[in-house]
């Protein structure tokens, strides 16, 4: 299950781990501004689908959290980008992003009770991790426009305290 | 009205006479930092957590006590009990903060 992210994500931190080497594929700030939030987006597909198949209650509310923290974090990106007057670019890694969620939800969509909560909070504490890195090596060294770094760097600390939580929550599940 | 409230509130004060008169310390969350991240205070004083994010953020105490601070608002606390403890933010446990209560 969580081959499937990893895999996706390579591409994001195949550029994080040489870029020097890679330089020509360092994302642009309208790319940037669509990766982040893509990354956004798909935390709160994946908590509405957990809202709805769960019944554990620490499940249910690690969702809701996701749920408000990814949509304020995206509303300010979307204020951002309009003052800015940057178009959000879709692009190579945006599409990787999106159709490994899409697998990942179809899974997921296939069990139910505790297996599917155990498998949601196992991948929400591996794409959080997997998201945090691409932040800190990627989009954030890359990023041009310091207001855009900045909300970068907010994400990250997000990203990083729902990584924790995920884990507190993966450990009462056990 | 005013004074008169005053009035009622000095003769409140006198009446419950603490030694030292209680404080409001303020702690200011921006962009997921409590700052200060250590505070020093006494019984009686008054934690009050500034939120300035657009997320929820809590202040927790493991086994303890636990504040719920929301979006743009703050919300306080009154110290009971002396001693030190650490606190984090439920939601993002990355967030932490620590409070030294003296008696």
């Amino acid at each position: 299950m969580l081959i499937r992210h990893t895999a996706a994500l390579a591409a994001l931190l195949l550029l994080g781990t040489a870029p020097l080497a890679q330089a020509a594929d360092k994302p642009t700030d309208p790319q940037i501004a669509h990766i982040a939030y893509t990354a956004g987006v798909i935390d709160v597909e994946a908590a509405k689908q957990a809202l709805k198949k769960s019944k554990n209650k620490e499940v249910l509310a690690f969702a809701k959290d996701m749920v408000r923290d990814h949509e304020a974090v995206n509303v300010q990106a979307l204020d951002l980008v309009k003052k800015l007057k940057v178009t959000p670019e879709d692009n190579a890694t945006s599409k990787a992003l999106t159709k490994a969620a899409t697998e990942e939800r179809a899974k997921l969509a296939k069990l139910k009770g505790a297996a599917f909560d155990k498998a949601y909070v196992d991948n929400e504490v591996a794409y959080h991790k997997q998201v945090d890195v691409a932040l800190e090596t990627l989009l954030i060294p890359s990023a041009n426009n310091a207001e855009l770094k900045s909300l970068l760097e907010t994400g990250l600390k997000i990203f990083q305290g729902h990584e924790q939580h995920a884990e507190h929550v993966a450990s009462m599940l056990k | 009205m005013v004074p008169k409230r005053h009035l009622w509130i000095a003769l409140a004060l006198t009446v419950i006479a603490a030694p030292v008169k209680a404080e409001t310390i303020q702690v200011t969350i921006d962009k997921l930092v409590f700052s200060p991240a250590t505070v020093e205070a006494k019984v009686g004083d008054t934690i009050e957590w500034v939120n300035k994010d657009m997320f929820a953020h809590t202040a927790t105490v493991k086994g303890g006590w636990e504040v719920m601070i929301p979006p743009k608002k703050s919300a306080s606390l009154t110290l009971k009990a002396a001693g030190a403890v650490d606190y984090f933010c439920r939601f993002h446990p990355n967030m932490k903060g620590h409070i030294a209560v003296a008696p």
